[in-house]
Order: C-alpha cells, then structure tokens, then sequence
C-alpha cells in the first residue's frame, strides 16, 4: 500500500482532500451554528447546473461552477429576505430545480460525453494537476479571509443586533460567509460531488462539538477530522476498491458516531 | 415632554439621545406614530406598555438597528451605548465560555471583563459555557456586556426577564446603583409594573404612541391615584398611574370618544 503515496494521482487526490477538508471543517462550523446546511445543500445541488451551463458555452468548468456557485449564492442571501416565502421552501425550490436543470442540460450537451455520476459523488482519483491547483488557491485564500473575519462573523453569529452596535456590518460579513460557502463547494465538487459536498462540511463539525469547549477549539477539531477522514477513506477506498468520495464521508459518519461512545463534554469546562 | 421638577436630582445634565416624533410602519401597519422622547445623563427611563405595542421597535430605532420612517433622533457626539437585548437565542451548537462572549466586544479588556463580573457578582461563570448558565445569571451576563466600554447609555429590553421576584429586585437595584456611580443614562424597557415605581425618574407608556408620561413619585402621591389604585398601593403594590384620557380598541387604536 506504501507505493500508493508515491503515485501521482493518489497524491492529488490526497493533497486535495486535505486543502479541502481544512477549509471544510471551520467553514463547516459556522454552517452548524447558523443552521445553514440546507443552504449549503441547495448551492451543492444547484453546482450541476453550473457544470452543465460551463460545458455548453465551452468556458473552463471550474470557473464556470465558481461563478454561477458565487451568484447562486448572493442571490439566495438576498432573496432570503423576502416575507412571501418560507426560506426553506425557497431552498428546496431552487436545489432541486437546479439539479434537474443541470441534468436536461448535461443531457442535451451530446457533443461531449458526461459522466453524471462523477458530479454526483465526485471522482476524486481523476483529480488532474490543475485542479488540485484550483482547490488548494481557493482554500488557502479562504483560511487567510477566514481567520482575518474570524472574530467579526463569530460575533455577527452570536448576535447579529450586538455584533452591528459593537460597529460590525452584518450585512457584508454574512455575505463574506455566504460566498465563501459557494467558493467551497464549487471547488469541492469533484472531490465528494454534488450529493455529498454538505456532509464534509457539516459531519466534522457536528462531531468536533462533542468535545469542544469554545468556538476555535471545534473548528480546528473539525478540520483535523477532517483530514484524518480524507486519508484513512481513501486508504480504505483503495483497499476495498470503493469509490473515494462516498468512502470519505462513511469514515466522517463513523467518527459522528463513536462521539457519541465518548462521555459527554462537562458542561463548565 | 420632560418637564423639569424642581426636587429632581439630575442637574442641568447633558442630554444623551433625542427622538423627535419619530415613526415607523412595516408593510402598512403603523408600529410607532409621533414618538418623542429624550434621555439625559444620569436619568432612568422606564418604557412601559402592552405586548406588541412596539418598545423594542423604538428601542432598535433608537439603537440606530432599524431607520425610521418620519422624525429624526439626536445623539449627542461620540455616543457609546451599551445595548441589552431581551432574549438571547443560544446556539446550543456554539460553544462559547462566558469570558470569550463577552470578550466579542471589541471594547473590552480583560481586566474590565474581570471588574465587570465582580460588579455583578458574577465571577463564579467567567469560565462557564454560556448555554449552561441559569436565566437570572445570563441577564447579568448581558448585562456585563451591555457595560464593556463604559457607555453614557444604556439600553436594557426587559432586563429581569426570567429572573426570579427576589433578583429581580436585585438587578434594578444594581442598574440604579451603576446610574449613580456612572451617571450614565438608562432607558429600560419593562414589564415590571411593580418595580419600575421605585426605579425610574420618568415612565413612558407606549401603546403604538406615547399614550402618557411622567415621574412616578409625583404620580403616585397624587390623590386621584391613591383613589384610584388605593388596594393595590395598600398592598405595597408600585403601580404606575395611568390617567389616560383616552381607551383603546383592541386594536390598539384609539377609540373616538
């Protein structure tokens, strides 16, 4: 097994899956607070679509499912405000139209033959060089903003009136966050794909909570969980011949899972 | 609208923060109509009034979280206002000790975070998670955060709620106590009927408009309010007297008489 580290796209794969999963597990946390993951759900489903509209006009995909992640994004935050809809009932509205727009449109870009279920659960072992660079630009420019913002959107969490009397614009930092959740998953869809991109986000969080005392604390356990689940999923991907992606988020789940074999956190610590 | 009383404390003291007539509607339903109000230093005013009868509207005006549709209000320069929101909806997802809540505040220190909790007797949480602190203990917590700066105002929205009869006393005492050593401002909203008596140099009754005003002890020596909350008064009871001269629908408006 050692002379998988040594192939190129096992270590793409790798290196990829860890750049995303240090960014996931922060950013993820800020999901979990917000009880936001339906939003990330919805921008997830609706990156196929980007997908689709890249490949008809010929432009770069990546950049294309940035783009399209990034207004899908900032016009959700947008719209949210509107009174005649339920926000949630927005979010299925869109997810899923979006996933079924982008799959009339896959379908009907015949000249190019796709392979639907690589953007569904990712194809993490077709990562290319030029992928991984796009992934680990976008998560390193998301750590720099991400612990720059730190404080200022972890007080626009706690209470948004406080975080704006204390002199804080809410409105830009909320979507600062916004945007960066898109920029994640646009560049994570290859990894997990469309239909698996929240739980890397959401899962190390939620986990990361069983044992952590303060904000930092969760979110660096949730990146560590993080990485530790992209290396033994694709590890035992290899080993079991399962697909790396899917796989990734079973070891993510598993970890969910004996959190709650640990006793309980006490509460004043 | 405050008309000065000659046994009143406050000096010529500076005036804080003004509304003039200021009003707000969302999608057509009028909240506030011509409300006018001023806090001076060293001056707790109470705002009182039925649910729905838009206080924390007027006080998210005042705090400059909403704008207002008609009127102006005035701050006096450089204003630093400590706010206390009326319910904290904790994320039980966060988790976030006491100290690191209020050190959010880009205005504190640690030593004023440490002075603060002693103030409020409240030391014992500083390394608390704050969704495990009892109701009576969070209201001080915001109230420590509301603090941080040593603000000329402060806003409170319901300071005592979830606090228990004998706290409750407690904890107006310990605002009117910080007034006088800081001399700072206080407008409070309260549902407190009992204890905004014995805490406020001036009530303000809200139902939508200011329905009426004025300082309570002036109020409750006047005969006509002995007369008319006699029992309560006999009971130890501080009500505030309310000679309005008008009577609502339920709505909320005010009846044609």
């Amino acid at each position: 097994m050692l002379q998988l580290f040594t192939t190129d796209f096992f270590i793409f794969a790798l290196v990829a899956g860890v750049a995303l999963a240090l960014i996931a597990g922060p950013l993820g946390c800020f999901i979990v607070w917000r009880r936001m993951s339906y939003f990330g759900d919805t921008l997830a489903h609706s990156a196929l679509l980007g997908i689709a509209i890249g490949l008809m006009t010929g432009s770069n995909l990546q950049l294309s499912l940035i783009v399209s992640s990034v207004i899908l994004a900032t016009l959700l935050a947008v719209l949210d405000r509107r009174p005649d809809i339920s926000s949630d009932t927005l979010l299925g509205i869109l997810a899923h139209s979006a996933l079924a727009f982008g799959v009339v449109l896959l379908a009907l870009t015949d000249s190019v033959r796709v392979d639907i279920e690589a953007y569904l659960f990712g194809a993490m072992l077709t990562i290319t060089s030029n992928d991984l660079l796009w992934i680990v630009a976008v998560s390193v420019l998301l750590m720099i903003l991400l612990s720059r913002y730190w404080n200022d959107i972890l007080s626009v969490t706690v209470h948004q009136d406080l975080a704006e009397i204390d002199g804080l614009n809410a409105k830009r930092l909320n979507m600062m966050l916004v945007i960066m959740i898109a920029l994640t998953v646009a560049v994570s869809m290859k990894i997990v794909g469309v239909l698996l991109i929240t739980s890397l986000l959401i899962i190390p969080p939620a986990t990361a909570r069983r044992i952590a005392s303060s904000p930092e604390q969760m979110a660096l356990t949730a990146a560590a969980l993080g990485v530790i689940s992209v290396v033994l999923g694709l590890l035992a991907a290899f080993a079991l011949d399962t697909p790396a992606g899917p796989t990734v988020v079973v070891i993510t789940t598993l970890f969910f899972a004996l959190s709650y074999l640990l006793p309980r956190q006490v509460a004043t610590n | 609208m405050s008309s000065p009383d000659p046994s009143s404390p406050e000096k010529s003291s500076q005036q804080l923060i003004a509304a003039n007539s200021i009003g707000i509607s969302f999608a057509d339903r009028v909240i506030l109509k011509d409300i006018s109000l001023t806090v001076s230093e060293g001056q707790v005013l109470s705002l009182i009034g039925p649910n729905g009868a838009g206080k924390t509207t007027l006080v998210r005006l005042l705090l400059g979280l909403l704008q207002a549709d008609t009127g102006s209000i005035q701050r006096s320069k450089d204003l630093k206002v400590g706010y206390m929101p009326q319910r904290i909806k904790l994320e039980h997802t966060l988790p976030i000790s006491v100290n690191r809540f209020l050190a959010l505040s880009p205005r504190c220190t640690s030593q004023s975070i440490d002075e603060l909790l002693n103030l409020l007797k409240i030391d014992h949480l500083s390394g608390q998670q704050l969704s495990s602190v009892s109701g009576g203990e969070l209201q001080r917590v915001l109230l420590a955060r509301a603090l941080l700066g040593n603000p000329q105002l402060l806003i409170l929205d319901e300071p005592a709620q979830g606090v228990d009869i004998a706290g409750q006393a407690e904890l107006y005492q310990l605002i009117g106590d910080i007034r006088t050593q800081r001399n700072c401002g206080v407008l409070m909203i309260s549902h407190d009927l009992h204890l905004v008596m014995s805490a406020t140099d001036e009530v303000v009754c809200l139902n939508h408009h200011v329905c009426c005003h004025g300082k309570p002890e002036q109020v409750s020596n006047d005969p006509a309010f002995l007369e008319l909350f006699g029992a309560s008064v006999s009971e130890g009871l501080a009500v505030y007297s309310h000679n309005h001269n008008h009577e609502h629908e339920l709505s909320g408006d005010i009846k044609p008489s």
